[in-house]
């Protein structure tokens, strides 16, 4: 047993936080559950394993070369993991600066506030570190198969890259923080990790069309222009491109740079944490006051209230806010495509509308579950002279009213180029819309609203079901617009989906 | 004394069985602009009950009548003269208390002006001018209760149904709650409230009803209670402590 109020002890006490959190994400609690999740992980595991295998068998005897286009590629697959690993260090870097949970606690206990907060900022590493460990451990353990034990390095350099982002959310946070405030930091820096996320490969993707006029991002690297600029082989830009090659130097070099950043971060920030966390917490207390331009009172009916009520909550709702923008976000690269597919006189349809009904039916879940699963006064909806049908309906309404806030000028910019695409688009959006609402409905369960983050906890069916009906409508758009009749078979396999939901469904819901 | 108030609320035979029976045949008949506190131990039925009154829970047997309505039958009607209020104010964080009032008025079908005066009248008697437009996210408790009992009576109920509204309301914010509810029932509203504050059952109520078990061990004035107990003088607290006792034997 460790000393308390320790270093090692606090360590203790963050990884059993922290694993109950992760169990009980993928469990949420139940025995059975708990059985069907390591059943999932197993399958998961084998199957990346194949998918590893099919991708990178043939790269296992790559030497320590000097190749530009090997270390390119190299380096850009790590710039875009890192980027996406920045991306989640900063969603969790956030997250803790503004869930109050134990702050109370440990800023009133005798332990310094510094080293609790040193030790959550390397649990925010390590927790990084474990997610990335998780998707790159099956294409390491292929290459080490395949090409040998120098390939292990690759643990190594994922490991460095955690340590890395962490260290750079931490500062981009805190910077945050000391430029615009609490208060808008939250909405800000899920707007940045987001856009962190998706904006690499948005960028390489809008780079790739234009050089190539397609969305494969190796397109952008193979091009002679790019090649030209690459520093030289010596340079230091490459030392991750020769640790993952085996080079044991650039891998030394690579973990130490990586622990050294983290840990000067850590030193860094970790003395004004608690001043920010507080700062944070505070922004909960503080009063946001409205416009008072809404003094009279309007008439309204039941469902007008409701759906009033469910935007508003919506608008005010900053994640929502973030994630929607980030939906729009990654439109960018097909609008691209379609732009610079008109100028040259090409339909590019197929490619628009998929991503376009894709993203409304993903959009539709998130707002459906807010609306109708995150009720944060149900004993006041039930109790109010409304009928259950007539609230599910005004909440449905709510859910499309939002989407078609989102998505209906799309199709209004496409009825310019084509009325029969836009006609299409507005079908997959109002079908993948419905198909997600209508999973939501089947396996609603009351939650509040902040538990927004854990809602795939509580059915993996749905989760999964919401995906592959999204998948299917925007199949069945994107089969539609060429036109074809074929469109039928993925609109089949769309409406077996939502059968199979139908069927499974709890009853109680 | 009753017979010549109409009947408010009047449950007959109402059940409701968990693992357990937690209601058991529960026939209770409370009058209008009456002030009823039901009391019991932890776990007696008492929300059980009333979640069934005000529609939250389906009874298994048994039936509920407001205001002369089948509650059961046409909940519509009956929860339009209904207001509930719970111990856990249930109200919207990014909402301020007049956009929720509002929010409310619309869901009771309150005509527009009525509502916003009614609306202005609440926030004034319970002291939210200054919060009125600002979000609900950061206020206490005892700002929310009184957010969540301005909800409550914005549609100016018949029946107001409360469980446990003064729990965790510091002592200006609980002799609000308490004055806006004897106003109501000065008005001829009818409350009923679920307390473990004694005292308070003892300065307020009307009459008392006191379950145990799922079942209404006993009922009355304070004064019908002491009788029935023979403890004389004795303050609430020892009467129904020997109610209880007395059924649990």
């Amino acid at each position: 047993m460790t000393t308390p109020a320790t270093l090692t002890w606090l360590a203790g006490h963050e990884f059993r936080l922290g694993w109950r959190d992760l169990t009980s994400l993928m469990t949420a609690g139940g025995r059975r559950r708990r059985r069907n999740a390591i059943l999932a992980i197993v399958v998961f595991v084998v199957a990346m394993h194949a998918f590893a295998n099919w991708v990178v068998k043939n790269y296992a005897t790559i030497d320590i070369g000097a190749d530009p286009l090997i270390l390119l590629t190299i380096s850009s697959t790590l710039l875009l993991s890192w980027a996406l690993l920045l991306s989640q260090a900063m969603e969790s870097v956030t997250r803790i600066f503004y869930t109050r949970s134990d702050l109370d606690l440990i800023l009133t206990s005798p332990v310094s506030a510094r080293k609790v907060f040193a030790v959550r900022m390397a649990r925010i590493a390590g927790g990084a570190a474990m997610m990335a460990l998780l998707l790159a451990s099956p294409f390491i353990n292929v290459l080490v198969w395949h090409g040998g034990p120098r390939w292990l390095a690759a643990y190594g350099v994922v490991a460095a890259m955690a340590a890395t982002a962490t260290a750079v959310a931490l500062a981009l946070t805190v910077g945050l923080f000391r430029l615009i405030g609490a208060r808008r930091t939250r909405l800000i820096a899920q707007i940045v990790a987001a856009v962190i996320g998706a904006g690499f490969v948005i960028g390489l993707q809008i780079l790739a069309i234009f050089s190539g006029g397609t969305l494969s991002r190796m397109a952008a690297l193979h091009s002679p222009w790019l090649l030209e600029r690459v520093p030289e082989a010596g340079s230091f830009m490459w030392l991750p491109a020769y640790a993952i090659l085996g080079d044991r130097m650039a891998l030394i070099a690579v973990a130490l740079g990586g622990l050294i950043i983290l840990a000067g971060a850590i030193l860094l920030f970790s003395g004004r944490f608690g001043e920010h966390a507080l700062a944070a917490a505070g922004v909960s207390a503080a009063a946001v006051r409205q416009r008072r331009g809404s003094l009279r009172f309007r008439p309204r009916s039941p469902a007008s209230a409701l759906r009033r009520k469910e935007w508003l909550l919506l608008w005010r709702d900053p994640w929502l806010i973030s994630q929607t923008l980030m939906q729009i976000l990654y439109l960018l690269p097909p609008a691209v495509l379609l732009y610079v597919t008109f100028r040259h006189g090409t339909d590019a349809f197929v490619v628009l509308i998929p991503v376009v009904v894709m993203a409304a039916g993903q959009l539709a879940g998130g707002l459906a579950w807010l609306s109708i699963s995150g009720e944060d006064a149900p004993d006041l909806i039930a109790a109010a002279p409304v009928t259950p049908a007539r609230v599910l309906t005004a909440k449905i309404e709510a859910v499309l009213g939002g989407v078609a806030l989102v998505f209906g000028p799309l199709a209004a910019v496409m009825a310019f180029e084509s009325v029969y695409a836009a006609v299409v688009m507005a079908l997959g959006i109002v079908a993948a819309s419905a198909a997600a609402t209508f999973i939501q409905i089947c396996f609603r369960a009351q939650a509040r609203r902040s538990q927004f983050r854990r809602r795939h906890t509580s059915s993996r069916i749905a989760t999964f079901a919401e995906a592959f009906s999204s998948v299917a409508w925007a199949a069945t758009a994107a089969v539609a617009a060429g036109p074809s009749v074929f469109a039928l078979i993925p609109m089949a396999v769309a409406l077996s989906i939502l059968l199979g939901i139908w069927v499974v469904r709890p009853r109680a819901a | 004394m009753h017979a010549s108030r109409p009947v408010s609320l009047a449950t007959r035979g109402l059940r409701k069985d968990f693992e357990r029976p937690a209601v058991d045949g529960l026939d209770l008949t409370i009058y209008g602009g009456e002030f009823y506190c039901l009391l019991g131990p932890n776990g007696a039925g008492k929300t059980t009950t009333l979640r069934m009154v005000v529609g939250l829970l389906r009874p298994d047997g048994g039936t509920i009548t407001i205001d002369g309505i089948d509650a059961l039958a046409r909940p519509e009607d009956a929860k339009q003269i209904t207001a509930w209020l719970s111990d856990e104010p249930m109200i919207y964080e990014k909402l301020t208390p007049y956009e929720y009032l509002e929010f409310v008025a619309g869901l009771w079908r309150i005509g527009a002006a009525a509502a916003q005066a009614r609306a202005r009248d609440l926030i004034g008697w319970l002291g939210l001018e200054d919060q009125a437009h600002t979000r609900c996210e950061g206020f206490s408790k005892g700002m929310r209760q009184k957010v969540a009992l301005a909800g409550a009576l914005v549609h100016d109920p018949k029946l107001i149904i409360l469980d446990e509204p003064l729990t965790g309301l510091d002592a200006g914010s609980a002799r609000l709650v308490k004055n806006v509810l004897r106003e109501r029932v000065a008005q001829g509203g009818t409350v009923i409230m679920t307390t473990h504050i004694l005292e308070v059952a003892e300065r307020m109520a009307d009459r008392i009803g006191v379950i145990a078990n799922g079942r209404l061990i006993a009922e009355g004035t304070l004064e019908e209670l002491r009788v029935k107990t023979g403890t004389g003088v004795a303050s609430l607290e020892d009467t129904f402590l020997a109610l209880v006792a007395d059924a649990a034997a």
